[in-house]
């Protein structure tokens, strides 16, 4: 028996270790990941809710989220790619114009 | 006394956190990557101990399987190296840490606060707030095909939608350019 809490503080943690790789990270696809790692502490906040209060909608969702997540990995790395074709770099600091 | 699900709840906690934080210790994109596949893996066995087993399947081959492929043939695409450190890194490093700490400090207090008072416990959260039963939902695939081909049929395909958009968006982004002007190295 576990209380839903603890589920909430892990994904709450987990939430949290996302946002300091986005902000410490300069590698894009460091920061990239560090984003999924958000995504998968909202989704176990979202499981854990379903859990709790016996609706499978939440595990959908979850689906759904994981969908979205890999469609957005398939275009982020491809514009991954584009960037470092053009300024041959995957440091942030050095993509600093709009321009490619 | 300890039950069996909370010492696997906390075996996979303990995994997960310890990928998290692997993956900001590290500097190669590498082994941020396997750390972040650890933290997946640990993921979908919190899903088995919320009883949701198609998401803990989804979840190791969806996540920990194809994402974590691509994320895995880009670096070496790319020869992603170590990543240098630069002057607004360290600012970050200075002020981000410090911050999200006490961001995430502040949620476990606040959840950890309101699920032991009782003060919210007592109208919105139920008096099972703090007792998941591990059989309380079944995450089968029997029980969640119906629910998304029937109340979420039109989210489903509009999803369908979007990965087809994606597949092309990304096929059209990582593709040369046909008319770049190819210029002449300096040296040669």
């Amino acid at each position: 028996m576990v209380p839903l809490s603890y589920y909430l503080v892990l994904s709450g943690i987990l939430f949290s270790c996302g946002v300091v790789g986005f902000l410490i990270k300069r590698n894009i696809i460091t920061i990239f990941m560090s984003i999924e790692l958000m995504l998968n502490g909202v989704n176990l906040s979202f499981v854990a809710f379903a859990a709790h209060w016996h609706a499978l909608a939440g595990q959908v969702f979850v689906f759904f989220v994981m969908v979205v997540a890999a469609a957005e990995t398939a275009v982020g790395l491809a514009i991954i790619i584009a960037v470092y074709r053009t300024r041959e770099t995957l440091n942030v600091d050095r993509v600093n114009l709009l321009k490619l | 006394m300890l039950s069996v699900h909370l010492i696997l709840f906390l075996a996979f906690g303990a995994i997960a956190l310890a990928g998290a934080i692997n993956l900001l210790a590290q500097t190669h994109p590498i082994n941020s990557a396997l750390s972040l596949i650890a933290v997946m893996a640990a993921l979908a066995g919190e899903y088995l101990l919320l009883g949701a087993e198609f998401v803990a399947a989804v979840q190791v081959i969806v996540y920990a399987g194809a994402v974590m492929v691509l994320f895995v043939f880009v670096i070496m695409l790319l020869n992603a190296g170590v990543e240098e450190r630069t002057r607004g890194s360290r600012v970050a490093l200075l002020f981000g840490i410090p911050g999200t700490l006490l961001g995430s400090v502040l949620i476990a207090w606040v959840i950890l606060q309101h699920s032991a008072t009782g003060s919210v416990t007592a109208g919105a959260w139920g008096d099972r707030v703090s007792q998941l039963s591990s059989q309380a939902v079944p995450g089968s695939p029997e029980t969640i095909g119906p629910l998304l081909f029937h109340e979420f049929l039109l989210p489903f395909e509009i999803t369908s939608i979007l990965i087809l958009i994606a597949i092309m968006g990304a096929v059209v982004l990582a593709s040369k350019p046909p008319s770049a002007p190819v210029l002449p190295r300096e040296g040669n």
